[in-house]
């Protein structure tokens, strides 16, 4: 079938099953917003390229399929490289299509062009520079099954213009449908060595303290049922990262909850006390280990991971598997249930009643506010996770709202929490919250957002409103950049620097509205329930519902940076508990 | 050391398609590191849809083993092999111009003989040679001719291959 770049270009994103594409035309990709028209695909068209790109994540956050964005060639291409790079620390599986300057402008600094391909290499798992129109279905082809095999991650596919515009002769092609890849560098490989999983089976029955420590790659694979079965037939306590936040039932009696810098207690000691962290698809990540020298010394390392490059990368393992999560586990539960299964599992009760104790002393605390004092951001996120479906899709920004939304929500489903976990990219959430919720359009999604992260993306509130993706944006509007005002707390001696944002400029409220969003105010604890009733109940609109905090409210447990996690900072109330 | 002494190196063969901007994300891993690249060969190989890369890195083991992982999830790396200086041939090529007044131009000529080297071009004053040899050998041959008065030197970067296996298979064995 004789066909034109462009229309190839649509005809391989179909072929590959996307049904939506986050987008804004410009110059160069002009020649595919064409046949976009007469395409069965849905285009979404977002305020700022950065918005396309963190929507595109959050519908593979969601849905675990792909997400798509596609936008111009030049200052569009740049402005996407934040959301590539995000997608490259969280190992999101997303394909970017970019316009550029025709094959033969190309090096001469022509309107709008950069060098697309140099500039994203870093942050991409691959990406393509394509020459010619034929290229264009291979190529579409590879890129998605790069972006969603072995260890996920987004690929870009730079398209110059001359081989999509139907009136240049080099964008002449006959179609074909490619049916395999020829990547002889690229073999990803699922199940783990055998003789490694008997011995990481050996290990697990013969280890006293052990803990689960699960990561990403636990919701990357689909996992998170072969994970509660090896949880429950071992009995061994879980704790689940900030990227596999849902990947574990909070409500499990092994689940201890999130680690790290802002872990609890509980998962943090559990942890350091551990004599063997079974880690899957997780990457030792600074903010989990603290300093790596004191981390879980006395602990045994079996490290699962997709990813080679991470075993051993801080850790030296004791036993190193690399495969697919999943797939390893499940191997994992056949050669334990071939050693015995529960009954060979030493008795723990000790450990048991250890970690109960840690629970017990040291549960997540903090005081409700007073007299005319404003709202403490963990009651309204306990309001909010407390008045909203279990299976709610939470997306945050980055800060101390997100640290408080991972620790307070309850995480019972695996694709729950939509979040900037290695990158950290201020203004995620609402972008992230509208992609989640153009992949699961039948579930209710918040997005938690400070008042820092509000003000870099609230355009694409905007898109909500118009494109109809009814989310619902809980701000929690403490004047200030809260996580870095923290750290001046604790670290620079209370000397303020360039944190305040104010308290009423801009105006939320009014804003939201202006960006054609229901908005709300809530002030005093006992208006939080019913603002949040009425957000939920309002389904055709965007809702934004400030809420104004305390400015003084610190997130605890910490581990200051470069600490070690024994030396973890417990809630003031708490100082004073025996360890 | 310099990197020809093989002190403190490492030799890594990468096999990589033979695709444009391939060079560049190789160079661009280690460039990310910090890692100087200390010499370099680049050519297709027999199969014209791959090239091999020989490169000379002054690292430590530890960043090494990162390094050749990273390198390994590059999509365009078919793949790699760490050569061990004792386990592997090494061979080099310098093209080196030395200044040669016709009264000295005989002490060159029995280095050259010497060396086995190779007379390219001759000037009225100058003398070009070529020699080919192991890295330490032309270091040797460099620092014999400096004397004299490099004008112009270009070394290729070494190549490498690993060291055959000498002995026979045990006929007996099963």
């Amino acid at each position: 079938m004789n066909m034109n770049g462009g229309q190839a270009l649509m005809k391989a994103l179909e072929n590959e099953g996307v049904d939506i594409l986050f987008g804004l035309p410009g110059g160069a990709i002009l020649p595919v917003y064409d046949p976009l028209i007469d395409s069965s695909i849905r285009h979404v068209l977002v305020r700022h390229e950065q918005g396309a790109g963190h929507m595109a994540e959050g519908y593979a956050h969601a849905t675990g399929r792909p997400g798509v964005a596609m936008v111009t060639s030049g200052p569009a291409a740049t402005n996407i490289v934040t959301p590539l790079c995000d997608a490259y620390m969280d190992s999101i599986p997303m394909v970017v299509v970019t316009g550029q300057v025709p094959y033969a402008a190309i090096g001469t600094d022509a309107f709008q062009e950069c060098d697309t391909t140099g500039i994203t290499m870093s942050v991409t798992k691959h990406n393509y520079l394509v020459t010619e129109a034929a290229d264009i279905p291979q190529v579409i082809h590879d890129a998605f099954y790069i972006a969603t095999t072995g260890r996920p991650g987004p690929v870009l596919v730079d398209i110059p213009k001359d081989i999509v515009d139907p009136n240049n002769p080099r964008s002449a092609m006959e179609w074909y449908t490619p049916d395999s890849h020829d990547l002889p560098g690229y073999l990803p490989n699922q199940a783990g060595d055998a003789e490694l999983i008997r011995q990481a089976a050996k290990l697990i029955c013969e280890a006293e303290r052990p803990v689960l420590y699960t990561g990403g790659g636990i919701l990357k694979s689909r996992g998170a049922e072969a994970l509660l079965e090896l949880a429950e037939m071992t009995g061994i306590p879980v704790v689940t990262t900030l990227m596999n936040r849902g990947g574990f039932p909070d409500d499990h009696p092994l689940c201890l909850g999130m680690p790290g810098m802002h872990g609890n207690y509980t998962a943090v000691t559990a942890m350091q006390e551990a004599d063997l962290l079974i880690a899957l698809g997780a990457r030792f990540d600074d903010r989990v280990t603290g300093k790596v020298g004191e981390f879980a010394p006395l602990a045994k390392i079996i490290h699962v991971d997709i990813d080679s490059a991470e075993l051993g990368k801080v850790r030296r393992p004791d036993v190193a598997i690399q495969g697919d999560c999943r797939v390893v586990i499940e191997e994992l539960v056949k050669a334990l249930k071939e050693m015995g299964g529960s009954e060979a599992q030493p008795d723990r009760n000790q450990w048991r009643s250890r970690i109960s104790g840690w629970q017990e002393r040291f549960p997540l605390t903090y005081e409700q506010s007073k007299g005319d004092e404003l709202l403490k951001p963990q009651y309204v996120l306990e309001q909010l996770r407390d008045s909203t479906p279990s299976d709610t899709i939470v997306a945050s920004g980055v800060g101390q709202h997100q640290m408080w939304t991972s620790q307070y929500w309850k995480f019972n489903h695996p694709y729950t929490w939509v979040n900037s976990g290695g990158l950290g990219t201020m203004g995620f959430a609402i972008p992230a919250a509208i992609g989640a919720k153009a992949g699961r359009p039948d579930r209710m999604v918040w997005a938690v957002d400070g008042d820092g992260c509000f003000q870099m993306t609230a355009q694409e509130l905007v898109t909500a409103a118009t494109e109809g993706f009814p989310i619902k944006v809980a701000l929690i509007n403490n004047a200030y950049l809260g996580m870095v005002r923290q750290w001046q707390e604790m670290f620079y001696e209370e000397r303020y620097s360039e944190v305040y944002l104010t308290r009423d400029v801009p105006d939320y409220k009014m804003w939201a509205e202006a960006l054609g969003c229901v908005g709300l105010r809530v002030e005093s604890p006992e208006e939080v329930g019913p603002a949040i009733a009425q957000a939920n109940e309002i389904d055709d609109q965007p809702v934004v519902v400030e809420f104004r905090c305390e400015a003084e409210e610190n997130v605890f447990p910490m581990v200051p940076a470069g600490m070690s996690n024994s030396d973890v900072v417990v809630d003031p109330s708490q100082r004073d508990q025996p360890r | 050391m310099s990197a020809a002494d093989g002190g403190g190196t490492t030799t890594l063969v990468v096999r990589v398609e033979n695709k444009a901007g391939v060079l560049a994300r190789v160079a661009g891993l280690f460039a990310r590191r910090g890692f100087n690249i200390e010499s370099l060969a680049v050519a297709p190989t027999d199969d014209e849809r791959f090239s091999r890369l020989t490169i000379v890195v002054g690292v430590d083991a530890a960043p090494m083993e990162q390094v050749v992982k990273q390198l390994d999830k590059l999509v365009n790396v078919v793949d790699i092999r760490e050569l061990n200086p004792s386990a592997s041939v090494e061979r080099e090529l310098m093209m080196v111009t030395v200044r040669a007044n016709p009264e000295i131009r005989g002490q060159i000529l029995d280095l050259v003989r010497i060396f086995q080297a190779t007379v390219l071009n001759v000037g009225y004053d100058e003398i070009m040679v070529s020699l080919t040899g192991s890295p330490s050998r032309v270091d040797d041959f460099e620092d014999l001719l400096r004397p004299y008065g490099i004008v112009d030197v270009q070394r290729t970067g070494k190549v490498a291959l690993p060291k055959l296996v000498k002995a026979a298979p045990d006929p007996l064995a099963p």
